[in-house]
C-alpha cells in the first residue's frame, strides 16, 4: 500500500543524473510525492503544506552533490526539516518547582491517560527517585477511580483515598493537600476523557488546570490519530495551555504523522510516547525515529 | 452566494476537503473526479457544490449502511466485540445491551477484558444499568475459557443474546490476534456458528491506520460489521468512505456520546451531510 518515499522519489526523479542544481519543476514533482506520502502518514493537510513550502525552500537551486541522486538529495532535505520539525532536542517531564509539582493529564477519550499517568508515576518514582501521588478526577467512566487505584497497586504509587460524590477541581484541591501534607514530591491528577466540543468539560479541565496552578499539562493522544490531530491539539493548548504531549499507542503500525500535526500547530514537545499496555512501555521521544517512520523508511 | 466555476482549483479544494475529513487520498480523488464529470468548468453555486459532494459521499456509503439483525433461530446470538485499545468496545457493548433489552430480548454480557485494569468492574457497571447478568471471571483468567463458559451459562439460562467484550489489541500483535483466534475456536466447540456477529470498532479520530485495522481483524477474527464511536467529537470519521470503496463490510451503528442512549443506527445520509458541512465553510 505504501512504498518508502525514497523509491518513489527516485521514480520520479530517476532521470535526472545530470550534476546540477535542482530546478524549480523537479522540485515541485517531488513535492507532489512528499505532500501524498504525508498525507497518507496521516499529517494533516494544513502541516502538510507549510511543510513543503519550507521544503521548496530549500531545494530550489540547491546543488546536487556527486555522490547522491537528486532523489536522495531530496530525501535528506525532507527527512532534515521533519526532524526540525518534530524538535530536534529531547524534553521530557520538568519537575522545576516547589513540591508538590501537580502534573496534569488531559485528552480525548480513551487516548490513554489513567494508563500513562501510572507509567509516568512509576517512572519518577523509579528513575528520579520521586514520590508520587495519582489522583483519579474522572467522575464520569465507569470504575476509571478503581482503574486507576489497581495501576498504583500495580506501579506501587500511592493514589488517593476515592471520596464519592466530589467534582473533578474539589478532588484536585485534595490531592495537593495530601500531596503537602504527605511530603509527597509529585501529584499526579487523571482526569476524564473529553471530546474538545464539549464547552463544559473543557472548562472543567481549565479550572482544575489553574486551581492546582498546574507545573505541565500534558496532552495524552493516539498516534493512530488522523487528520482531527489538529483541531485536539489546538483546542486542548487554547484552553488550558499545554506544556507537551505524550504519544500513545506507538507500538502500533500507524504511520504516526499525528506526531508532526500536534507539534507544529501548538509548537508544544512530545515529551514520552507509550508503546504497549503494560505500565513498563514508556519511552523518550526520538524525532529522527519519527521522522523515518512517517516517511516509511 | 456567487457562483464560481467548477474548475480544476475548486476540484482541488473539494479534495482538500474530503482529505481534512479522513477518507484519505485515494477516496477523496475517487469522489472529486466523481463529483467533476460531467461538470468541469460549469458555473455552480456553493450550496450546489456541497449538495453534491454530500450526494457522491452517501453513494459510496449507502450499500454499507445495514442494520446489525438478531437471528433468532441462535439462542443466544453471540456477538463479539473486537478493536484496538479505547476505540469504546465496552461502552457500546453497554448501549448494545440497553437497546436489545428494550427490544424485549434477554441479554447476557461476558466480561472478556481479562487483561485491562478494571476493565471488569466497567462492564458490571454497564451490567447493573442495564439490568444484564454479567460473567466474569477474576484478572488474569484465560479469555477463551470465560468465553467458552459464558456460551454454556448463555445457554443454560437462555438468553437471547450474548455480548462477549474482549480487551484491546493492536492489529499488529500477532500474539494477541491469536488469542482472538483462540477465543472463536473455543466459542465454536458448544456452538460452530458462533460468534454470529463479529463487529469491529473503530474509533471516529482514526486515521489511515483503519484500513489496517479492518483487514487483520477481518482476518483473524472474520468481522462482519462495523460500529464508529466518538463521531460528537471533531472527527468525522470520514476513512469509512474508504473502507466502504475497499472492504464493503456493513457499517451498523454510530456512538455518539458516553451515556447508554448514544447509539444510532448508522445513516449513510446523515453522515455524509456531516462531512459536506465542512465543504460549506470552506468554498
Ligand atoms: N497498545 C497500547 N495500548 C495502550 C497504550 N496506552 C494505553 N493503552 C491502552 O489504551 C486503552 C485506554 O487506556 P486508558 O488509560 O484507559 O485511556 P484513558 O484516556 O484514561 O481513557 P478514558 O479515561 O476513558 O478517557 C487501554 O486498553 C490501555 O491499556 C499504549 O501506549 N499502547
Ligand atoms: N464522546 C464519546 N466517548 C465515547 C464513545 N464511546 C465510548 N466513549 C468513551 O471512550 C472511552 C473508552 O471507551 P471503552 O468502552 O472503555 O473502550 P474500549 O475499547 O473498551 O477500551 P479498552 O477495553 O481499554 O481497549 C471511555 O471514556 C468511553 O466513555 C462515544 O461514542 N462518544
Ligand atoms: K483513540
Ligand atoms: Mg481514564
Ligand atoms: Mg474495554
Amino acid at each position: 500500500m505504501f512504498e518508502g518515499l525514497s523509491e518513489r522519489l527516485s521514480g520520479i526523479l530517476g532521470g535526472l543524473t545530470r550534476r546540477g542544481k535542482l530546478s524549480d519543476q523537479d522540485v515541485q514533482n517531488a513535492l507532489r510525492e512528499v505532500r501524498r506520502a504525508l498525507l497518507e502518514a496521516d499529517v494533516a493537510l494544513e502541516v502538510v503544506r507549510s511543510f513543503t513550502d519550507r521544503v521548496r525552500e530549500r531545494a530550489v537551486g540547491a546543488e546536487v552533490v556527486k555522490s547522491v541522486t537528486p532523489g536522495q538529495m531530496v530525501v535528506k532535505i525532507v527527512n532534515d526539516a521533519l526532524v526540525e520539525m518534530l524538535g530536534a532536542e529531547a524534553e521530557t517531564i520538568n519537575l522545576n518547582a516547589t513540591p508538590p509539582v501537580p502534573i496534569l493529564m488531559v485528552g480525548l477519550q480513551g487516548s490513554g491517560k489513567t494508563t500513562t499517568t501510572a507509567k509516568i508515576a512509576r517512572r519518577l518514582k523509579e528513575r528520579d527517585k520521586k514520590r508520587v501521588l495519582m489522583a483519579s478526577l474522572d467522575t464520569r467512566r465507569p470504575a476509571a477511580m478503581e482503574q486507576l487505584a489497581v495501576l498504583g497497586g500495580q506501579v506501587e504509587v500511592d493514589t488517593l483515598p476515592i471520596v464519592t460524590g466530589q467534582s473533578a477541581p474539589q478532588i484536585a484541591r485534595r490531592a495537593m493537600e495530601a500531596g503537602r501534607l504527605g511530603g509527597y514530591d509529585v501529584v499526579m491528577l487523571d482526569t476524564a476523557g473529553r471530546v474538545t466540543v464539549d464547552e463544559a468539560l473543557m472548562d472543567e479541565a481549565a479550572e482544575v488546570a489553574r486551581t492546582v496552578d498546574a507545573h505541565e499539562v500534558l496532552l495524552v493522544a493516539d498516534a493512530l490519530t488522523g487528520q482531527d490531530a489538529v483541531n485536539t491539539a489546538r483546542a486542548f493548548d487554547e484552553r488550558m495551555g499545554l506544556t507537551g504531549i505524550v504519544l500513545t499507542r506507538m507500538d502500533g503500525d500507524s504511520r504516526g504523522g499525528a506526531a508532526l500535526s500536534m507539534r507544529a500547530v501548538t509548537g508544544k514537545p512530545i515529551k514520552l510516547i507509550g508503546t504497549g499496555e503494560k505500565v513498563d512501555a514508556l519511552e523518550e521521544f526520538h524525532p529522527s525515529r519519527v521522522a523515518n517512520r512517517i516517511l516509511g523508511m | 452566494f456567487t457562483k464560481r466555476k467548477l474548475d480544476a482549483q475548486t476540484l482541488e479544494e473539494l479534495e482538500d476537503v474530503l482529505v481534512q475529513a479522513d477518507l484519505g487520498v485515494a477516496a477523496a480523488m475517487r469522489i472529486t473526479e466523481n463529483i467533476g464529470e460531467g461538470r468541469f468548468d460549469k458555473e455552480i453555486a456553493p450550496e450546489e457544490v456541497k449538495r453534491i459532494l454530500a450526494e457522491e459521499v452517501e453513494k459510496a456509503l449507502a450499500p454499507v449502511a445495514k442494520p446489525l439483525t438478531i437471528d433468532t433461530a441462535h439462542k443466544p446470538f453471540v456477538i463479539l466485540m473486537v478493536g484496538v485499545n479505547g476505540a469504546g468496545k465496552t461502552t457500546t457493548i453497554g448501549k448494545l445491551a440497553s437497546k436489545f433489552a428494550a427490544d424485549g430480548k434477554s441479554v447476557m454480557l461476558a466480561a472478556g477484558d481479562t487483561f485491562r485494569a478494571a476493565a471488569i468492574e466497567q462492564l458490571k457497571i454497564w451490567g447493573e444499568r442495564t439490568g444484564a447478568p454479567v460473567l466474569a471471571r477474576e484478572q488474569g483468567a484465560d479469555a477463551a475459557g470465560l468465553a467458552y463458559d459464558a456460551l454454556n451459562q448463555a445457554r443454560t439460562d437462555g438468553h437471547d443474546v450474548l455480548l462477549m467484550d474482549t480487551a484491546g489489541r493492536l492489529q499488529n500483535k500477532t500474539a494477541l490476534m491469536a488469542e482472538l483466534e483462540k477465543i472463536i475456536r473455543v466459542m465454536r466447540k458448544i456452538d460452530e456458528s458462533a460468534p454470529h456477529a463479529v463487529l469491529l470498532v473503530l474509533d471516529a479520530t482514526v486515521g489511515q491506520n483503519a484500513l489496517s485495522q479492518v483487514e487483520i481483524f477481518g482476518k483473524a477474527a472474520g468481522v462482519t460489521g462495523l460500529v464508529m464511536t466518538k463521531l460528537d467529537g471533531t472527527a468525522r470519521g470520514g476513512i469509512l468512505v474508504a473502507l466502504a470503496d475497499r472492504f464493503g463490510l456493513p457499517v451498523h451503528y454510530i456512538g455518539v456520546g458516553e451515556g447508554v442512549d448514544d447509539l444510532e443506527p448508522f445513516a449513510a445520509r446523515d453522515f455524509a451531510q456531516a462531512i459536506a458541512g465542512i465543504a460549506e465553510e470552506r468554498i
